[in-house]
């Protein structure tokens, strides 16, 4: 924590106002929770905040990818509990399995990505159209599976490291991922053809087009991505939990859009920073928790969320008035 | 050309509904094991018409090149607190009545403003406003339960004169009352403006904010009238997230059945409502023949997927790959 708090006014100088933004909000909200309990700035609860926010950011992160070529990846909910009871499926039969499940719960997402990818990209229906029905299939699909009740398989060892362990001391397993998968992001955007490829399909898909990228398999890459990591954030969520469970991913949706767009990415796409994400996660999270803490009903939690969000987007996601 | 074939022309996605809606009727009515009774007729009637409000919500919203995922939230919100308020003496539950659909019609301006006002994207504003109204609807409702006024309820949901279904003649009354002259008057034609090309409609002095506002209002009118009608049907309000959500999907669905499409300016709301009862049959053929209902959410979301898929064959008519990217 001490590196990243270090660090952070060389960030604030470069970074966009709507990252500062997202981070005074950060500010604000621990601030406000150590009024209401001590324990809030204790490091044991960071941290723990930290590995529960590093689930989100594992599924923010796809879908960030996503939103910068000026989609939006609505299959989010079925994608997490496809991952995870996939894993876990696989996990019954016998040692190959259990060796084979998390890959074989990402594929089951990278899959259910590429269809979405075949969908936007090659047939041009709408994403938020497309990932809707996937997200619907998947859901039939896992219901006949588990013939509508919980499903029985519980997770691998394997996972529950991934999610619970400490292969370094002190620092969940679970932020090293997010941490590992957030520099593979960075650097696939700043330093590789493919990330300079999807701002400019962002930016203008036409100009890019045309200036020789084959913006069609990159759309199609970034969706499977982003379905490969929902099914990887429903793995660990399985591995923290120990088993999957029918609704898991519901509760994923509009917290990882949200936290994209707070990050100030730019819902019509081609704008937009990782360190955003980070921040969006790390808000959105806080936001849970400090709710939670102070035992706000679901009912309240609900209402309070989809305010806040309307209201940060209203503060600086809004769309450019000009017309005509 | 002649007049007639401008009108096929224009009506050929609501026309195509209505066919596919016919033809999965009488698959549905030939293998019921009852027939094509006023029962039959009925049940399936009461179920078609819940989603037919909702896919007419959305096709106001569709058709101004937007989307409302919250329509399914409004009308699950519109479901408890009709649970709470239409009961009692006749006065009490026609401010029941009353006081329902205003909430509905909040709930939508609410939408419209922030999109339109606040230049937010429909998809992420409604997302968000969803949950408030879920929210909503779970401090009204924590657990399903309430009740209704029965003498109206049973009025609504049975059969005038023995034969036609009472919910179906409702409606009817709605469509005249809310969609015809919505999309007869200057606001209405703003909005088919405003989603076929918002440049141009600026540009002609189309009231498009308007036209706009106007469309999300009636939208969350209409899903509200779908969430009294559902109290009326079940006798209860519940705040169940999976069916909110469900209604939103299906009205989806429904909206591309019915030949809307969903970039906006093309179609009507006759054809999502043939879509809805379309789907809704379709939905239902698993059941006539028997077959596990575990396969249900399977089967909707295929047929979801292939609906949405055949908007791609368009792609066919593309000359120039330019305008692959619109």
């Amino acid at each position: 924590m001490n590196g990243i708090a270090g660090r952070m006014p060389k960030f604030l100088r470069r970074a966009d106002p709507a990252v500062v933004t997202a981070f005074a909000c950060i500010l604000l909200l621990l601030f406000l929770g150590s009024l209401y309990s001590r324990s809030f700035l204790s490091p044991e609860y960071l941290l723990q905040q930290l590995k529960v926010a590093s689930f989100l950011g594992v599924i923010a992160t796809g879908m960030m990818l996503v939103i910068l070529l000026g989609q939006i990846d609505l299959s989010v909910p079925w994608s997490v509990a496809t991952g995870a009871m996939m894993a876990s499926a696989a996990a019954a039969y016998g040692p190959v399995g259990v060796a084979l499940a998390i890959p074989f719960g990402i594929l089951c997402g990278v899959a259910i990505g590429i269809v979405n990818g075949i969908g936007v990209a090659y047939l041009r229906i709408p994403s938020m159209i497309i990932t809707l029905a996937t997200n619907a299939v998947a859901q039939g699909l896992m219901v006949v599976y588990t013939g509508g009740f919980s499903p029985q398989d519980s997770a691998t060892p394997a996972m529950r490291y991934l999610a619970t362990g400490f292969a370094i001391p002190a620092v969940p397993n679970a932020v090293i991922i997010w941490a590992l998968i957030g520099a593979a992001m960075v650097f696939a955007l700043t330093r590789t053809g493919f990330g300079r490829a999807v701002y400019g399909i962002g930016n203008r898909e036409r100009a890019a087009y045309l200036s020789g990228i084959d913006t069609r398999r990159v759309v199609m890459v970034a969706f499977a991505v982003s379905g490969g990591l929902s099914a990887f954030g429903g793995v660990l969520l399985a591995g923290y939990a120990s088993k999957a469970a029918q609704s898991m991913g519901d509760a994923y949706l509009l917290p990882s859009i949200a936290a994209v767009v707070l990050g100030g990415t730019s819902i019509l796409g081609g704008r937009g920073s990782y360190l955003g994400t980070v921040a969006g996660v790390i808000l959105i999270t806080l936001l849970q928790s400090i709710l939670s803490v102070m035992q706000m009903p679901e009912a309240g939690r609900q209402i309070i969320y989809g305010t806040v969000i309307v209201a940060m987007l209203l503060l600086y996601g809004r769309a450019p008035a000009s017309r005509g | 050309m002649k007049d007639w074939r401008y009108w096929l022309a224009e009506q050929r996605g609501t026309l195509l509904a209505l066919g596919i809606f016919v033809a999965m009727f009488a698959i549905y009515s030939a293998n019921h094991p009852a027939g094509f009774t006023a029962n039959v007729v009925q049940t399936a009637a009461n179920k078609g018409v819940l989603l037919a409000f909702v896919a007419m919500a959305q096709t106001l919203v569709v058709i101004t090149a937007g989307i409302d995922l919250s329509v399914g939230m409004i009308f699950t919100l519109t479901n408890c607190l009709a649970s709470w308020l239409v009961i009692g003496t006749g006065l009490e539950t026609a401010f029941g009545v009353v006081a329902v659909l205003g909430t509905g019609l909040v709930c939508g301006a609410i939408n419209g403003a922030i999109v339109i006002y606040g230049r937010l994207q429909p998809i992420v504003a409604t997302i968000a406003t969803g949950a408030v109204y879920f929210g909503l609807a779970l401090l009204l409702r924590p657990f399903p339960g309430g009740s209704v006024n029965e003498d109206l309820a049973d009025a609504l949901t049975g059969r005038l004169f023995g034969v036609v279904p009472a919910s179906l003649v409702a409606l009817v009354v709605v469509v005249a009352i809310v969609w015809v002259p919505f999309s007869r008057s200057v606001l209405g034609r703003a909005a088919y403006a405003a989603g076929s090309s918002e440049t141009a409609a600026y540009m002609s002095g189309v009231p498009i904010r308007r036209g706009k506002f106007v469309a999300y209002a009636l939208a969350g009118l209409l899903a509200a009238i779908g969430g009294l009608f559902l109290t009326f049907f079940t006798y209860t309000g519940d705040a169940a997230y999976a069916s909110g959500n469900a209604y939103t999907l299906f009205s989806i669905a429904a909206v591309v059945l019915g030949g809307v499409s969903l970039f906006g300016g093309k179609g009507s709301a006759l054809g999502a409502i043939f879509g809805a009862l379309a789907f809704r049959t379709i939905g239902d053929l698993l059941f006539v023949f028997d077959l596990d209902p575990l396969w249900q959410p399977l089967f909707q979301g295929v047929i979801l997927l292939i609906a949405v898929s055949l908007g791609a064959f368009a792609l066919f008519r593309v000359r120039n790959r330019l305008e692959w990217f619109l």
